[in-house]
């Protein structure tokens, strides 16, 4: 039977908290960056979690969210570029609902229980957005899980579910909303979360004979650490069964949120441990997953979600996020010409050298370039190269410039040059940075962002960070 | 490869007041400069028999350029080559000459940049698939400066004194030439103080944005020598176009190969073996003052790494050995793209002349300008070398 073969987390870098100017709020939550969404994130978890293995085993792509950038047109094969996924591989978005995160790990079991697929990657990645200082917003976080869903080498096999779906408008947010709307807090808690999840897990333990304490942890979903605390009291869990639901460092993730808890569970369980996950949206799914002897083999391995939180940084103002989600905006239009919409024609044909970021190591001299190129600028050499993945390696800041007027959303914009480790080099932005920590020779990693939307063209590249990566973890990455 | 050398003249010059132009159209500015030229080489507009426009983003053809100044139905070519566009025109309209297929030619640079709307460079761009990052030259030319304080280990401050001496000077300059964009001096504490464009880059670190036009008429040296006495012989023309920088992981952005190659180019060609002795002086291409220390150094007249200490010691202002952009630089007399090359010609011209007022050099006999069009790793570079005859 199918399970879990590999994990990874991505958690923005940045935090509204008690630190932020005009957030009002002590507890803490993680928010995305102007340039991140749910498919950078997406990308983000994925990296983390193929650290350590050869992408080419890789059969499909599930990518689960509530906030895809696009309603026509996949994001699951965006990111299976980013990721430099084989071309011969099942794609698809699994979106529309909280449940979507479980929906696409479930699925997954299924291909590979089926056998249409040997492994399969999962991942889910929300950044859903109350409206300005509302609970919604409090309680909200941004982020993304990684899974590695296979039958070679599982460190948590699954070993049962049980679904309800129920329709019901609790929460909802119609095509064109920005913000999540609710029915009255009351009818929304008592006919909806409290009365379909502790169903939906009582069936479970009824169906499969198992007792809530043989349960060694729940991932849970509940949209506040309120209703969280509510919930896992009257499914009757110990305090020591409750993964921590993360409110107050992390957030309220949406349709990636059991799925990060799940990794976080991971991340910390010994063999022969039961693990359920337990998500909701129109019913409820959960997941039981046993975890092996091999589980000690994945530590390590990735960042993870528990890496990622203790990487971070708190904003100083609420002014900053307000203007990265354009609640606040700013007029830099009168400074330069408005864009023109990027050329879809270029963009694919640059797809390896802009979403796979492939660079050319000449066959003849070694020489790595970027961007590729026909004839080798050092030996002259025509056509005879092979492509080399530049997105993974380290790389070093050789110089940079800070620009005040490029625009208005990051100013000054930190442009950069990066010698890559192993060779090459890249003109490229730098995000997620602090001015003052930025260097002639700083460590830095790419990262997969939004540029900027145009034509309704959500236009991706990769940018520079500061390396977030334990170097442990980083070595060896292929 | 018998070169260029002694065997075309200018005969002629004119150019026009740079800066924003809000009363004059594009060819409001070439009729102004072409206008002066003919007075000033004392010929008729019919005498003109080849023309080439060079200019970035006014115009696409050389049309523009008959329609402007009634030119009859004779060949015009427009020439596009970056910031040595306006060199590059000249640059054709002398082998034209050289090549004995016209007797007088007209060459012109212009460029109308403020009707954009926008206060920097606003230039279209071909359709792309636009990841590459939003570098307006400022970011470019910093990244150069930033890697320059660092491999010479110059501490920040530091640096930006050398910089905003670099600034000061060519506002001295431009501060005596009534054709200057801006006709104000700066201190150099002004400089160092004035707001932040792209770190290490401030505002007076940047040329100026600015409509102009000037203009060159070239003939033959016998022809030249029955107009007047003091015409003034090309020397060489050196071009040198580059890609390397930008793809080569080795490049260090502290200096520029396309100037050197493109000044090694020149001085071969006008026989010069020693251009810190021989030339007189050098209108160059300071876009932004970290440029023009580099290309101190790119042209040999500083050695690598101790051009501020030349800086330090006056050598280029109007009283220094060799004297750099004495009519204010692109820092000061404007930047209007496609007439630059030119409007760096102009003031050679007028020097060698003795016809530079204020600001005039005593004796000059060589003198040299020099464009550098693009950023930092890929360069279009012009130097061109200018002389009175023996």
């Amino acid at each position: 039977m199918a399970g879990i073969c590999g994990y990874g987390g991505y958690v923005p870098r940045f935090r509204l908290g008690a630190g932020t100017a005009g957030w009002n709020s002590s507890q803490e939550r993680a928010v995305a960056n102007f340039d991140e969404d749910s498919v950078t994130m997406a990308v983000a978890a994925g990296l983390d979690c193929l650290r350590h293995v050869d992408r080419r085993s890789i059969d499909a792509v599930l990518f689960a969210t509530t906030t895809p950038p696009y309603s026509e047109k996949q994001c699951a094969a965006i990111i299976a570029a980013a990721l430099d996924l084989r071309p011969d591989i099942f794609t698809a978005d699994i979106t529309n609902v909280l449940r979507a995160g479980t929906a696409a790990l479930k699925t997954a079991a299924d291909s590979v229980d089926a056998g249409s697929a040997k492994q399969v990657l999962v991942l889910a990645a929300d950044h859903r957005q109350g409206p300005p200082r509302g609970e919604t917003e409090r309680s909200s976080g941004d982020g993304a899980a990684a899974l590695l869903v296979g039958n070679q080498g599982i460190i948590a096999s699954l070993e049962g579910w049980r679904s309800l779906t129920e329709n019901m408008l609790d929460s909802w947010r119609s095509t064109g909303d920005n913000f999540v709307r609710s029915w009255e807090d009351r009818f929304a808690t008592e006919e909806g979360l409290e009365r379909i999840i502790p169903r939906a897990v009582a069936e479970f333990l009824e169906q499969h004979g198992l007792d809530i304490a043989q349960v060694h942890k729940v991932a849970l979903y509940a949209p506040d650490a309120r209703r969280h605390g509510g919930l896992a009291r009257s499914l009757g869990l110990a305090p020591e069964q409750v993964q921590d639901p993360l409110f107050g460092r992390l957030g309220n993730t949406g349709a990636a949120f059991p799925l990060m808890l799940l990794v976080n569970a991971l991340e910390n369980a010994l063999p022969l441990e039961r693990v359920l996950v337990v998500s909701y949206g129109d019913g409820s799914d959960v997941l039981s997953f046993l975890t092996t002897p091999e589980i000690a083999r994945a530590k390590g391995q990735s960042v993870g979600v528990s890496g990622y939180l203790e990487a971070r940084q708190t904003l100083d103002n609420y002014e900053t996020y307000a203007r990265w989600r354009d609640v606040w905006t700013l007029d830099d239009a009168a400074r330069r010409p408005q864009p023109n919409s990027p050329s879809v024609t270029a963009m694919w044909r640059e797809n390896d050298k802009n979403l796979r970021l492939l660079g050319e190591e000449c066959n003849d001299c070694g020489y790595v370039q970027y961007p590729p190129q026909r004839v080798c600028v050092n030996c002259r050499s025509k056509d005879n190269g092979k492509a080399v993945r530049l997105s993974t390696r380290p790389g070093t800041v050789f110089t940079y410039s800070m620009d005040y007027i490029a625009g208005a959303t990051d100013t000054p914009l930190v442009v950069t040059v990066v010698d890559f480790d192993g060779g090459g080099r890249i003109l490229c932005m730098m995000t997620d940075r602090e001015l003052n920590e930025v260097r002639v020779g700083m460590p830095v990693e790419m990262s997969f962002r939004k540029l900027r939307v145009v034509n309704g063209i959500h236009n991706y590249y990769w940018k520079a960070v500061p390396r977030r990566v334990n170097e442990a973890i980083g070595a060896g990455v292929n | 490869m018998p070169g260029i050398r002694d065997r075309v003249a200018i005969v002629g010059m004119g150019c026009t007041k740079f800066g924003e132009r809000w009363d004059a159209s594009a060819a409001d500015l070439m009729v102004e400069a072409a206008y002066e030229a003919y007075a000033d080489a004392g010929i008729e507009p019919d005498q003109i028999q080849a023309a080439w426009l060079g200019t970035v983003s006014s115009f696409r053809t050389g049309q523009p350029l008959a329609e402007a100044l009634k030119l009859d139905y004779i060949p015009i070519t427009r020439v596009e080559n970056a910031c040595a566009t306006a060199t590059d025109a000249l640059r054709n309209a002398c082998y034209a000459v050289a090549a004995g297929i016209y007797d007088v030619v007209l060459a012109v640079g212009v460029e109308k940049l403020k009707d954009s709307g926008f206060s920097g460079l606003a230039i279209p761009e071909a359709p792309g698939a636009d990841v590459a990052p939003p570098t307006p030259p400022p970011a470019q030319f910093a990244m150069a400066a930033t890697r320059y304080f660092h491999q010479y280990d110059i501490p920040y401050e530091e640096g930006k004194r050398t910089l905003a001496q670099i600034a000061a000077k060519n506002h001295h300059n431009g501060a005596l030439n009534p054709k200057a964009h801006f006709q104000r001096e700066v201190d150099p504490d002004q400089v160092v103080n004035a707001p932040m464009i792209a770190w290490p880059l401030g505002l007076f670190d940047c040329c100026g944005v600015s409509d102009g036009a000037a203009a060159a008429i070239i003939t033959t040296p016998e022809i030249a020598a029955g107009l007047r006495q003091d015409y003034v012989l090309v020397k060489a023309l050196g071009l040198a176009v580059g890609a390397f920088g930008v793809l080569r992981s080795d490049w260090d952005f502290t200096h520029f190969p396309e100037t050197v190659r493109a000044s090694q180019a020149a001085y071969h060609e006008a026989g010069i073996t020693d251009p810190l002795a021989e030339i007189d002086l050098a209108m160059v291409h300071d876009c932004f003052t970290i440029t023009e220390l580099i290309i101190y150094e790119d042209l040999g007249f500083s050695p690598r790494g101790r051009a501020r200490e030349d800086v330090a010691s006056g050598k280029f202002t109007l009283e220094g050995g060799l004297p750099v952009n004495t009519d204010g630089g692109l820092k000061c007399f404007g930047h209007p793209v496609g007439a630059s090359g030119i409007r760096m010609i102009y003031e050679v011209y007028k020097q060698l002349q003795g016809k530079a007022g204020r600001r005039q050099l005593k004796d000059p006999r060589l003198g040299l300008t020099h464009n550098l069009g693009g950023r930092p790793g890929s360069f279009t570079c012009s130097v061109a070398i200018f002389g009175l005859p023996e």
